[in-house]
């Protein structure tokens, strides 16, 4: 197959990262791409009701906070693509009988919304110390109408866009965790836009290399 | 096998993060070398993988973990931690210790107590204990008394006293042996401190501003270097603040 991808690394916003900013939950991230921000919190290992509680894992309940009014559908949907793509990653059978909530509140929307969730989710669940086997990064492409593919697009890029897709790919083996797509996109398009996605997430994770070295340069001595 | 560890130690690793070996041939003779993993290591296979982010910890000889800062304690047998009574219910008391589950005290598990000599507890009081039982699959046990019987500093706070939360990273840092902080501390004033591994820390002082600034002290520890705390400290001890 011919995929004409090599080469550069496909273009992203520029990221911003800052874990344990907020007080009160065990792990908190707020990440930054280009102009849209997430806030994410995640409490666990907690005390989980008996009607949620699974024998031998961990109950993961992620809930998602709009900007303006109330959770509706669109939120249910992305809630449920980043909660599917955190149990993969997450080693939830250290845990069992417990309960991990992770809070994502979105601060502003331009593009990319539910990869920068993503990212801000596998942020602040390292922050809360939970045991992971492979991290995990969300990238969102767009193809446009005239066939090319955008890589972590502003929100008038997916407006005027005839594909949107996420993935979310794990650190270790570069796999597809999980994709959300919409709109009409050929075999070929497809393969492209993943193997895009497999390369920005190099630059993704290396990010998250730095931040989270930074946090740690203080206790290094 | 040591290389692939030694030349990451003090290094920052991420979640997925894998240690390969290149496994001495069966035939020869070479004995085989034994690691130790600890918090945030796992086997997977013929290789180690990490599972938590954090800075890479080595013991002499061959003893290696992840030091990670969280803040969310897991209770792990044998730990002494700080809890507070919430339920007596029967001959158990029920203590909350910022784990995911309550753990459970007996009433024997005190000093001199007998079925006829009941230990003094009420609902709300502080004790320091020791977890018996901690795994995943059953209640944590805590107990006051060691497998001679003996107190050993464990048991029922007494009155007055001051009692907060700072990172389990933090506290690891106290309860280390020779310990800068605390070196550093008890130039100041002369104080009472008992550090749980649970995140928990009580301080009592002469008087209540001074347990208080000891407190204020303890927690502002956690995001300072060695040279800022010093100076922090000798503005304390001046009376500056």
């Amino acid at each position: 197959m011919d995929l004409s991808v090599h080469g550069v690394s496909p273009a992203t916003r520029e990221f911003g990262c800052e874990q344990n900013l907020l007080s009160r939950p065990d792990g908190s991230a707020s990440f930054i791409q280009g102009n849209t921000s997430v806030l994410a919190g995640v409490y666990g290992p907690a005390e989980v009701k008996v009607s949620k509680e699974i024998y031998d894992r961990a109950t993961l309940e992620v809930v998602m906070q709009p900007k303006i009014g109330l959770p509706g559908v669109r939120e249910r949907a992305r809630e449920q693509c980043v909660r599917e793509t955190c149990e993969a990653a997450l080693l939830s059978t250290l845990h069992p009988r417990s309960s991990l909530t992770l809070i994502l509140q979105e601060v502003h929307d331009d593009g990319s919304l539910l990869a920068c969730c993503l990212n801000a989710a596998c942020m602040a669940l390292m922050d809360a110390g939970l045991p992971m086997s492979c991290l995990f990064c969300g990238i969102t492409c767009v193809i446009d109408t005239d066939g090319q593919i955008i890589t972590d697009p502003t929100l008038q890029q997916e407006k005027e866009s005839r594909a949107l897709m996420t993935f979310a790919i794990d650190s270790t083996d570069k796999r597809v965790l999980m994709s959300s797509t919409k709109g009409s996109i050929s075999i070929q398009e497809l393969q492209e836009a993943i193997a895009l996605s497999q390369k920005a997430s190099h630059r993704i994770f290396e990010f998250y290399r730095g931040s989270v070295s930074r946090r740690y340069s203080k206790t290094l001595k | 096998m040591f290389n692939s560890f030694k030349e990451k130690i003090s290094e920052v690793l991420l979640p997925g993060d894998v240690f390969t070996f290149d496994l001495p041939d069966l035939a020869s003779n070479v004995k085989p070398e034994k690691v130790i993993c600890g918090p945030g290591l796992r086997r997977d296979g013929d290789d180690v993988r990490v599972c938590k982010c954090g800075i890479l910890r080595h013991k002499p000889p061959n003893v290696f973990w992840i030091d990670s800062q969280q803040k969310r304690y897991v209770p792990v047998k044998g730990e002494t931690v700080i809890g507070v009574v919430t339920a007596k219910s029967g001959d158990i008391f029920k203590v909350d210790v910022g784990g995911s589950e309550l753990a459970s005290l007996s009433y024997l598990a005190f000093e001199g107590a007998t079925k006829r000599n009941r230990p003094n507890v009420q609902v709300g009081d502080l004790v320091f204990a020791q977890f018996i039982i901690a795994n995943k699959d059953m209640e944590p046990e805590l107990v006051c008394i060691d497998s001679c019987g003996r107190a050993n500093g464990m048991g029922v706070f007494g009155e007055g006293g001051f009692l907060f939360r700072v990172s389990l990273g933090l506290v690891r840092r106290l309860l280390a042996p020779q310990s800068e902080i605390v070196a550093d501390l008890s130039g100041l004033f002369p104080c009472e401190l008992v550090v749980g591994l649970n995140g928990r820390v009580w301080v009592k002082a002469k008087s209540t501003q001074q347990t208080l600034i000891l407190a204020n002290l303890l927690e502002s520890c956690e995001n300072m270097t060695s040279n800022q705390r010093q100076a922090l400290f000798k503005r304390v001890a001046d009376g500056a603040l």
